[in-house]
């Protein structure tokens, strides 16, 4: 169980500040979605709970330690991270690129053991991969390699996961995957948080939504909640249709408004 | 018509929106149940997946053996061949006398004068070389880099210039080694204050180059300010990079500063492998790239430095290593380190009886066979990789 607290974060790049007095409590057994427009600052804000991004105001604390303090080895067994688009530099097989995900357990000079295996084996099993052990990572399918990616995030059995665009550049039917997986870890108790753009998918798999815009938190509650044809004009400079009648809204962006900004928000 | 069907198929009609259709198919029923019956997406492992798969190979099982029958077979052609050729018997025998042997007074002397030192600096800095090549390649990710990318290799040689152009070489035989090093570790200093706080491998590639042109300027410079060519060809024939004519003092200079350089190269294995997801995955794995770097760092200036001080500058040792390596391994970077140190040890040690054995009327440098064995390697790379280009 792992709670991130995120408290008036404001984060600065050069003279621009890309994060203004964030705030929110993420808990255990969610899957929160951050949603915003490109820029908008949603990556520096995972970054930012991670330790990976320095906030020049504010603290983030994860069950209580700030973040800032934290040893990088304590705070990489508390939460996994997924990065934006990642690249893999070198050739490894599926197996050996998984087992990375336990180097923050790994005491310094030892070899990784049989319960490091298991683990291994079932981060690749519960994101399907375990029939590609023996495969070259860079020769996959773009959607095999989100999968084994997510499995390497796995295998570090943290209580959270922070997957930054896990859906970027998958069809529909691997978003499903990956969106399925991630909520399949929230329900067993883990706390998952994915900064996603598909804001249909978003609505229906995440419990929780926060809407980041130009560096600032606009709304944050129930996809229903947040997702409103005023806000997405408001934020996104969009039309859409919001269809509300299931259990989650759908999203189907229609135009371009140009007066971004000045609708209520 | 303007919309026949095709294959049984209908098209969309128009003003009929496909998405919303598809959607209100699903969207009533619980979105996880929905879900789970689609066939790419199992529930659970099945239990055989639980069980590990092969074990995590990190080498050829052969690799380790043979690289060090390799090195034990380059240590032993290196004590052995020469132009007086000693039988291991007679090796034997004169290793076993000690060098104030009187039994056999002309395998001593050539033993423990001339071809111990050398074989022992051929391993040695061979390993240093391989080693240094294996990690910066990691480090850098880029199969390209080798020790003289950060500039360690050129500012090690311009210290050496200096001491051969200002003379003080001749004081004292010690005096080039150390110059060397005092100037690799200064050329350090510069690349920290050069590339400051970034962590991106790009900011540290380019305070490189800045260092190992400004060290091959100075270089150039000693050449172009030298006031007879005996000087200036003095100079060329130490930058071909030779361990010709060395003594057990190199070998004392040498091998302190290899030992620390390795020992601190060999101490980020994990980190190298962890920057296999670039830097943000290495940190969210516990890496404090920070420190990796500043040891990295240093280990390339004092071992490096120290190699190179005593050598000269060798090329591609560096280069072609971990290349011949890393198919045989897992291809992680930490996989490949200790047996490229065995095998640039082995690699520099073989060209250096190559050296001696091709009958030529001045001997060859060793900087020259390596440049002249390494460029096809590189070429092949070059040429394999292309595809990805």
């Amino acid at each position: 169980m792992v709670t991130v607290r995120v408290d008036h974060v404001s984060v600065r790049l050069g003279r621009r500040w890309v994060l203004e007095d964030v705030g929110m409590t993420l808990s255990a057994g969610s899957l929160v979605g951050i949603v915003g427009p490109n820029g908008a600052g949603k990556s520096t804000l995972v970054r930012a709970m991670l330790g990976l991004a320095r906030p020049d105001g504010g603290a983030v604390h994860i069950d209580g330690r700030a973040v800032a303090t934290m040893p990088p080895r304590d705070l990489a067994r508390a939460i996994a991270y997924l990065p934006q688009g990642q690249t893999l530099h070198w050739p490894l097989s599926v197996e050996r690129l998984v087992a990375l995900g336990r180097l923050p357990h790994l005491a310094p000079l030892s070899r990784i053991g049989e319960a490091d295996r298991a683990i291994v084996a079932a981060a690749m099993a519960r994101a399907d991969v375990a029939h590609l052990a023996q495969r070259i990572a860079t020769e996959l399918s773009g959607g095999e390699r989100a999968r084994v990616l997510l499995a390497r995030a796995l295998a570090v059995g943290a209580a959270g996961l922070v997957a930054d665009e896990p859906l970027a550049s998958l069809d529909p039917g691997h978003q499903i995957d990956v969106m399925t997986l991630l909520r399949r870890e929230a329900t067993a108790g883990g706390l998952v948080v994915a900064v996603l753009h598909d804001l249909t998918m978003a609505a229906r798999y995440c419990d929780r939504l926060i809407l980041i815009d130009r560096g600032r938190l606009v709304a944050d509650g129930t996809p229903a909640q947040v997702l409103t044809p005023d806000r997405l004009r408001a934020v996104y400079g969009i039309s859409a249709l919001v269809e509300t009648g299931g259990p989650a809204p759908m999203i189907v962006p229609l135009d371009r408004i140009e007066n971004r900004g000045t609708a209520p928000c | 018509m303007a919309h026949e069907p095709s294959g049984g198929v209908a098209p969309p009609q128009p003003g009929q929106s496909y998405t919303v259709e598809a959607h209100s198919a699903q969207s009533h029923s619980d979105p996880s149940r929905s879900l789970e019956s689609r066939p790419v997406a199992p529930d659970p492992a099945p239990p055989h997946c639980l069980t590990p798969g092969p074990v995590l190979r990190r080498r050829h099982p052969l690799l380790m053996p043979v690289l060090l029958l390799l090195v034990g077979a380059a240590a032993l052609a290196s004590l052995g061949l020469g132009a007086v050729m000693l039988s291991p018997l007679r090796l034997l025998a004169a290793l076993a006398d000690g060098p104030q042997g009187q039994a056999d007074r002309i395998a001593s002397v050539i033993l423990f004068e001339l071809r111990l030192p050398r074989a022992l600096l051929g391993l040695l800095i061979g390993a240093m070389l391989g080693l240094a090549g294996a990690v910066l390649q990691g480090y850098l990710r880029n199969p390209l880099a080798e020790p003289s990318v950060l500039g360690a290799s050129n500012s090690a040689a311009l210290g050496a210039v200096a001491a051969l152009y200002f003379g003080l070489a001749e004081w004292h035989a010690a005096m080039l080694p150390l110059m060397a090093i005092a100037a690799g570790m200064g050329a350090l200093l510069l690349l920290f204050a050069l590339s400051g706080r970034s962590e991106s491998p790009l900011g540290l590639i380019l305070a490189g180059i800045a260092v190992s042109t400004l060290a091959g300027a100075g270089i150039s410079l000693a050449l172009n300010l030298s006031s007879n060519p005996f000087a200036a060809m003095e100079i060329m024939n130490w930058l071909l990079g030779s361990i010709e004519n060395r003594s057990s003092e190199h070998v004392l200079i040498a091998l302190p500063c290899i030992i620390v350089g390795a020992g601190l190269l060999l101490l980020d294995g994990r980190a190298l492998d962890a920057l296999s997801l670039g830097e943000d995955g290495a940190r969210s794995l516990g890496v404090d790239l920070t420190r990796t770097r500043t040891r990295l760092l240093f280990g390339l200036a004092i071992g490096v430095g120290g190699a190179v001080a005593v050598s000269g500058s060798i090329g591609f040792v560096g280069l072609i290593v971990p290349h011949l390596i890393r198919p045989l391994t897992d291809r992680a970077p930490s996989s490949i380190l200790l047996p490229s140190a065995l095998g640039g040890a082995a690699l520099l040690t073989l060209s250096d009886v190559m050296v001696r054995l091709v009958p030529t009327r001045v001997e060859l440098k060793l900087g020259v066979v390596t440049a002249f064995l390494g460029v096809p390697v590189f070429l092949f790379h070059l040429l394999r990789e292309r595809r990805l280009w």
